[in-house]
């Protein structure tokens, strides 16, 4: 066996592995998975519960947060000055990064994007879709946003400032979307479901309020 | 001017459509995702989110295209774990080994 | 560290191409935009990647640009822009900048 320098050579390895197997990193996680239970890094106790909490993470949960801040003025208010400590207020934790959330508004229509890996508001949304990871919305969306947006089927009048912002650092971004017409007096539940996950990234508008769901 | 910069800072480049096709995460696609949440929490701070993240900005051009988002996490993560000497290279690699045996010997 | 830049200070960005990993984007590095908010202090993930404690934490602002001054051929809306999280060690006074516009927002 050849020496092997740790890091860089392992890369060479892992990868001349790929071209073998298309299974090679479930393997590699399967492995490095269970070496680490049998050194009690981890126990598989604690990676179920991740996986459990994981689970339960959905757009069910940003969708809260919109239809509240569309209810209540104060409560929006709150949540765009501090997006974390308003969030904490309907039991979600957004340490250790903190949120920023910011308003569509007849002026401005906001998209979110991580042009350097993926960074997303998980613990509001669940984990991303594959095309907010992918190259073309990575590198389109900061330079080209509105043929992004047209792609999902999203027009934005030229006269609306498209503001993109590229989530870089520590802060991670929900959009609340326009409050679409024809909601006046919804129950926050009724509204909620008008939120969908697409629109609180920012490549869609909600819902209308009298569409098929 | 733009000079050299990582294959991973890609903003502004020119692509292709956006394939809005969506998979459903595997187990252990999701198992990747817990190791690193356990990893860097703050009982063990064995790996940073700012380490994983460098792990994968250091894989090759290539590979970095040809690997799907848990692969490069999971690579990484190992990377990161030998680095630190928290796991050997070759431990590793015979559990691999094994573990494929055991996978290709299931009907 | 006390912060350097308050919100409305015109910045421009660094234009440099040190090694290692960052987290100001290669797109932005030389444009100039306006500081729209001081996020707060946090690690630097410069020196994080490498297993170091980050500190001193950085000041980290989040600031925005016409998206006209940083691709010479955006082809959207003059209206549209970028808003960006960039570390204290990345931006510079934009020393171009003497008079006010009018109407500058």
């Amino acid at each position: 066996m050849s020496d092997r320098h740790h890091g860089h050579d392992h890369d060479h390895a892992a990868i001349e592995h790929a071209e073998a197997s298309a299974g090679y990193y479930e393997l590699l996680g399967s492995a490095v998975r269970e070496l680490l239970i049998e050194k009690g890094v981890i126990t598989a106790e604690e990676e179920r519960r991740t996986i459990e909490a994981m689970d339960k993470r959905g757009p069910h949960l940003g969708a809260r947060v919109v239809a509240r801040a569309w209810s209540d003025p104060a409560f929006k208010k709150r949540l765009i000055a501090d997006g974390t400590a308003a969030v904490e207020e309907l039991g979600i934790e957004m340490a250790p990064t903190k949120l920023k959330v910011v308003e569509n508004t007849p002026e401005v229509h906001n998209l979110i994007v991580c042009t350097l890996c993926s960074c997303y508001p998980r613990m509001l949304l669940g984990l991303p879709p594959d095309w907010y990871k992918s190259r073309a919305y990575r590198s389109r969306s900061v330079r080209e946003p509105r043929s992004v947006l047209a792609e999902f089927g999203t027009d934005i009048l030229d006269k609306v400032e498209v503001r993109v912002h590229d989530s870089t650092a520590d802060l991670r971004y929900l959009v609340v979307p326009l409050r679409p017409e024809g909601t006046d007096g919804m129950s926050e539940a009724k509204l909620a479901d008008l939120v969908t996950r697409d629109s609180m990234i920012g490549v869609a508008l909600a819902r209308p309020a009298h569409a098929p769901t | 001017m733009t000079r050299d910069h990582g294959h991973h800072d890609m903003g502004g480049q020119p692509a292709g459509p956006v394939d809005q096709a969506e998979h459903l995460y595997a187990l252990w696609e999701k198992r990747v995702d817990a190791l690193l949440v356990l990893l860097s929490d703050k009982k063990r701070r064995i790996i940073g989110v700012d380490e994983l993240r460098r792990g994968i900005e250091s894989l090759p051009a290539d590979a970095y295209e040809r690997m799907s988002y848990y692969e490069r996490w999971i690579a990484s993560i190992t990377a990161n774990l030998v680095e630190k000497g928290v796991l050997d290279q070759d431990e590793i690699d015979a559990r691999v080994a094994g573990l494929r045996v055991r996978d290709e010997a299931r009907p | 560290m006390s912060p350097r830049f308050v919100v409305g200070d015109r910045v421009r960005v660094r234009e440099a191409w040190p090694p290692g990993h960052l987290r100001t984007p290669a797109y932005i590095r030389g444009k100039r935009g306006i500081v729209c908010q001081h996020v707060g202090d946090f690690g630097n993930p410069e020196t994080l990647a490498y297993g170091g404690d980050g500190q001193p934490r950085q000041p980290l602002y989040r600031v925005h640009f016409p998206q006209a001054s940083v691709w010479p051929d955006y082809r959207g809306s003059a209206a549209d822009s970028l808003e960006v999280e960039i570390y204290q060690h990345w931006l510079d006074p934009d020393q171009h900048w003497l008079y006010p516009e009018k109407g500058a927002t």
